[in-house]
């Protein structure tokens, strides 16, 4: 479990706790700020939050595998968020979903061995009109084909992008 | 899962002044408003199909099965989510609702194990009932979907399973958790297909927050959550309702039994005490009462080194009274007494102080709860003119405020603890006062708005400085005082209290809490609507034991908070049958009912019924008894159901008295410590082999049933009579209703009692009687019992025990959830993978300046002796004191705490004992010397 919690600093997690923990809706607002700080919400993060918001560790670990946008272990170094919503399958998203899990040999919510890439499903991502949509190392993009996909996954391989 | 026998409403009852009549299936029924459709519809006979609703939680509506038509409403709403209205003619069958109830229950059975001859709870599941009743034949969808059959099997606590495979994620384990014991463990993870159950951070139930309650077990409608008992003995034949045998909540359980086996022990829904909840150990730790140390054969000896020898019933009891009566004509009449036992029945407990009274002949009757509840007896009866809490359990759901003192109600009263707590969800504020930041102090959704961290023995100190705050800032009702309580001696004790000595920027330094803190905390509980007092062993093992307890009773009399719901002073006792054994005469100056052996009224009652001349001086308390042994003048003593050489302080000077006597005669279901010095051992009975009552801290008087037969051939109260006859006084009942006929005859706060009322009402709260037939929830309404409300001046008087350069920390003594005071009956079972040894708590400061690391052995040492255990570094004690549990034998807790005890009472000052703590190599000499009670060597088979 231990590589899996890399990055982790439970000073710093109790320190967003403290700071969070009396506004509206602090839970998520406290996993949030943890997510964008690691990149994940490393486990030992749960028993810090639950004593600083005087919840059960059970509670916090509910809410945070609830959420979608919540990851548990480490993303890779890039984090590639396909989208599986209504417009986008309707546009070939399916297809592009069967290419990418294929070429990166991965599922959704795994990462590469190499700990290059996480594939992510996102459901809308605001970008109907140009569907198939995906963001690749935050970046948006549209009318994915799956050459262009390959396009874009060498691109970033080669430190083109 | 609960067994069908139990009838299910669905949702929970509502309490309204306004009722809703409406119509189902044709059917008119009226009920509160607020309640559910489903509700209404079981009240009225008919039945919907559900699985995610159950009566003991708040209706959640995620399973969809309980939807109905409602006229002239669009679709199909759920009825356990929907509020019955008036007018409201509802549908519960038609062949759509029949279409879609059947479609939902075919999607969980695909999702189920398809052999449902395996399943376990065999005619009692919630789901295949579902199947049946939704009339599903077969599944279309085959079992070779996505499905979970394969997830992992959860077996990790010992008393029940967990199989994913076969949980529907109804979250009714989740809601039992939350909303019944109220600690969270529970959650579920992830969502839509993936969602399972998990406990805390998806981890084995053993590693999890749980402290296996069994809520959650028994809420799941399937065979998901199964006790462990129930997977390999199967469902149970029969069931017998019963009272718990652990602590002083008395919880009233369904001993579900096949042949001569208890299947398991499940909370009775109807129970008063627990509203069909339950603790670890009441509901699982059952196992010790049929554990092979069971000692099953009387047996003799001659002298404490002689070998032991098994011989008849006839043989042992002739002995014993034989000796006796050789000791009485030696040493004269005083020479031998009798101890009564919290853990034994009413009834029992009344025949070993009537043996006493009647055929020994003088009054050395005592009763264990000496050391632990006398001050509240006493304390209580010059207050209010009863020795007992003033209020029922339920009352706390009326408390706007609880002030909670020298108890931990999650450890020692767990069932009341989660009654607590959710009164305190609901917006409660608590006040803890007590030297350990105990669990109520800061827990999932509970913080105290005060914890007021006292140093061990300043109690009388605090509760005057409250006080003060309260009459100096004008914050007494003193209008409930003149119209309630002696006027003159109120001024008295206010001209007392209002002196500057008493105010908390007096007291603070010798308090150790912040004088600032003392103020707040007093205003809350004294601007409160309704504010409540729950105290335990805290307040009443201490030199001012029953000084405290006047205190809080001068205290709950000056602001008013007496004589309705939601106020009150109520101890929390700590075994069973504490109350009940105080009520029976146990004292050597009392008889039932608390009356003084001088009135001759009273006395005269007894001797008629009994035939016999009572003597009206007192007889010996325990700890006179251990003085006239060591003196030579008390030689022979009966010991019902104790184990005084472990539980009472001072170990030394006990054996010591113990070694003096010439006959020592224990009554136990085990070898206990005290056999070790006694010449006659009879075998005991356990409470699932007797019939009789228990009566818990709140007064009530619930019967005990006999589960199975006594192993050893008899029961307990049969054993007295037949000692008693032995002696010479012949003792002859034919069952225990007669002796609880004798004592309603003899007793008028118990006139009203009888078997016959007991079966019918399931309980009742003494006092019972023509005033009071179905017994009294709350006292002193309208009146106290001795007419007005008594206030006692309270002059603090620091302990004896003081810390000094020697002996600088003070050590404190308490108790955990999964241990049961010394532990005879739960080490005896699994619960020992929770906590298998006393640990001593100590402060990181105190830790760091002596070298004591965490985990390692130190020796603890005070004026008396000195023990070894291992060393826990916590922040819940302050520094200065440190704290353990006295669970286990080996610890030897009670070779370091003094003989000083509360100066009305003896009762012994477990609670403060200065010691020096120091790291030491290992554990200490008296460890090496075998595990004690369970050291039988010498029995000669
Ligand atoms: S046994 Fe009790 S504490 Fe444990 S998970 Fe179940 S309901 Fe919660
Ligand atoms: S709370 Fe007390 S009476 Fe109730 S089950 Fe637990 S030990 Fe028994
Ligand atoms: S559906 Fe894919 S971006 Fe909106
Ligand atoms: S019982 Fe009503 S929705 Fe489950």
């Amino acid at each position: 479990m231990d590589q899996h919690q890399n990055g982790f600093d439970p000073a710093a997690v109790a320190a967003i706790g403290s700071r969070l923990k009396d506004r509206p809706g602090a839970l998520m607002l406290i996993l949030h700020e943890i997510q964008d700080r690691f990149g994940y919400v490393p486990r030992g993060a749960a028993p810090i939050i639950a004593q600083a918001l005087n919840l059960s560790r059970a509670e916090v670990h509910g809410v945070a595998t609830f959420y979608h946008d919540f990851r548990h272990q480490p993303p890779g170094r890039d984090v590639i968020r396909l989208c599986r919503a209504e417009a986008c399958q309707a546009m070939g998203a399916v297809a592009l979903a069967e290419h990418v899990r294929g070429r990166l040999g991965v599922e959704f919510g795994e990462t590469t061995r190499d700990g290059a890439f996480t594939l992510e499903a996102v459901y809308c991502l605001g970008n109907c009109g140009c569907s198939p949509a995906m963001v690749l190392a935050g970046e948006l993009h549209g009318r994915v084909s799956l050459a262009r996909f390959d396009e874009l996954l060498a691109e970033r391989k080669e430190g083109r992008r | 899962m609960l067994s069908k026998s139990d009838r299910d409403y669905g949702t929970p009852p509502r309490t309204s002044d306004r009722l809703v009549t409406l119509e189902v299936d044709g059917r008119e029924v009226t009920v509160p408003e607020g309640t559910s459709v489903l509700r209404a519809a079981a009240l009225a006979d008919v039945a919907i199909p559900k699985l995610c609703a159950t009566d003991a939680l708040e209706p959640f509506g995620s399973c969809r099965l309980c939807l109905v038509q409602v006229e002239g409403r669009n679709g199909y709403p759920a009825s356990c989510t929907t509020p019955a209205e008036p007018g409201m003619k509802v549908r519960t069958k038609s062949e759509m609702l029949e279409r879609l109830r059947r479609g939902l229950m075919e999607l969980y059975m695909s999702d189920h194990p398809p052999d449902r001859a395996a399943c376990a709870g065999n005619g009692n599941c919630e789901l295949h009932a579902m199947a049946d009743v939704v009339g599903l034949g077969e599944v279309r969808y085959g079992g070779d979907g996505r499905n979970h059959l394969a997830a992992r099997r959860d077996a990790s606590n010992p008393y029940f399973a967990f199989d994913p495979a076969r949980c529907i994620v109804c979250s009714r384990c989740v809601r039992a958790c939350e909303e019944i014991q109220g600690t969270f463990a529970l959650t579920i993870d992830g969502r839509g297909f993936n969602s399972v159950v998990s406990p805390s951070q998806h981890q084995p139930f053993l590693e999890s927050e749980c402290v296996s309650c069994g809520a959650c077990v028994q809420a799941c409608p399937t065979d998901a959550l199964i006790e462990k008992s129930m997977l390999e003995k199967g469902v149970a034949a029969r069931s017998v309702t019963t009272t718990c045998g652990y602590c002083g909540v008395g919880c009233s359980f369904k001993a579900e039994v096949k042949g001569d086996e208890i299947v398991r022990m499940l909370p009775h829904k109807d129970g008063m005490p627990n509203h069909g909840h339950a603790c670890v150990k009441g509901r699982f730790a059952w196992g010790y009462a049929t554990h092979p140390d069971r000692v099953l054969r009387p047996m003799v000896r001659e002298g404490t080194s002689d070998a032991w020898r098994e011989v008849s019933w006839e043989e042992a009891i002739g002995c014993a009274a034989k000796r006796l009566r050789e000791i009485q004509a030696k040493y004269g009449l005083g020479s031998i007494g009798g101890i009564t036992s919290s853990r034994c029945t009413n009834e029992e407990t009344y025949l070993v102080q009537k043996m006493v009274r009647a055929a020994f002949g003088n009054n050395n009757v005592d009763t264990c709860a000496r050391v632990c509840h006398s001050p509240t007896g006493y304390g209580l009866k010059t207050a209010f003119g009863t020795s007992a809490g003033t209020q029922d359990f339920d009352s706390v759901l009326h408390a706007d405020v609880m002030l909670v003192t020298g108890c931990n109600p999650t450890d020692g009263h767990p069932v009341f603890a989660s009654l607590m707590k959710r009164r305190l969800r609901e917006g409660a504020k608590l006040i803890v006062a007590d030297p350990r930041a105990i669990d109520l102090v800061r827990t999932p959704h509970i913080e105290a708005a005060y914890h007021l961290q006292l140093l061990p023995g300043t109690n009388v100190a605090l509760i005057n400085a409250i006080t003060h705050v309260v009459l100096s800032e004008g914050l007494a009702k003193e209008d409930f005082v003149r119209e309630r309580c002696e006027w003159p001696a109120y001024e008295l004790w206010k001209k007392f209290i209002l002196e500057k000595r008493n105010s908390p920027e007096v007291m603070a330094p010798l308090i150790g809490t912040p004088a600032d803190q003392i103020r707040a905390a007093a205003r809350l509980y004294a601007t409160a609507r309704n504010a409540v007092i729950y105290y335990g062993l805290g307040v009443t093992e201490h030199s001012q034991g029953s000084t405290m307890v006047l205190g809080m009773a001068n205290l709950a009399m000056a602001t008013g908070n007496l004589g309705r719901e939601g106020v009150g002073v109520n101890p929390l006792r700590g075994q069973n049958n504490v109350q009940g054994s105080c009520d029976m005469g146990s004292f050597p100056h009392e008889l039932t009912g608390y009356r003084h052996l001088s009135d001759a009224a009273t006395r005269g009652s007894f001797e008629a019924a009994w035939g016999v001349k009572l003597d009206p001086e007192p007889g010996l308390r325990i700890p006179n008894m251990f003085d006239a042994a060591l003196d030579g003048s008390f030689k022979g003593l009966y010991v019902e159901g104790e184990d005084i050489a472990q539980s009472d302080p001072n170990t030394h000077h006990v054996a010591a008295a113990l070694s003096a006597m010439e006959c020592v005669i224990v009554h136990d279901i085990f070898f206990n410590e005290t056999a070790k010095f006694a010449h006659v051992f009879l075998p005991g009975s356990s409470f699932l082999e007797k019939d009789g009552t228990f009566t818990n801290s709140e007064r009530r008087i619930s019967r005990v049933r006999k589960v199975l037969p006594p192993m050893a051939g008899k029961a307990d109260w049969e054993v007295t009579c037949e000692l008693s006859t032995a002696f010479g006084y012949p003792m002859h009942y034919a069952h225990p209703c007669e002796i609880m006929e004798e004592i309603a005859r003899l007793t008028p706060t118990f006139a009203g009692v009888s078997y016959e009322k007991l079966d019918r009402l399931g309980s009742v709260q003494w006092p019972c009687n023509d005033k009071a037939p179905a017994g009294t929830p709350v006292m002193h309404i309208g009146q106290f019992v001795r007419g007005k409300g008594r206030f006692v001046i309270t002059e603090y008087i620091p302990t004896d025990e003081k810390t000094g350069p020697r002996f600088p920390l003070i050590l404190t003594t308490g108790r955990i959830l999964f241990q049961y005071n010394v532990g005879t009956q739960t080490r005896r079972t699994a619960n020992v993978v929770w906590h298998h040894e006393d640990l001593l708590e100590i402060h990181p400061h105190d830790a760091e300046q002596r070298g004591v690391r965490d985990g390692a052995w130190v020796k603890i040492s005070s004026r008396a002796g000195e023990t070894t255990m291992r060393a826990q570094i916590t922040e819940r004690v302050p520094p200065g004191v440190v704290y353990t549990t006295f669970h286990h034998q080996s610890s030897g807790t009670n070779l370091v705490t003094t003989e000083n005890s509360d100066w009305a009472t003896n009762c012994p000052e477990y609670k403060v004992t200065a010691v020096q703590v120091m790291p030491a190599a290992g554990p200490g000499a008296h460890r090496a010397a075998g595990q004690g009670a369970d050291a039988r060597a010498a029995v000669d088979r």
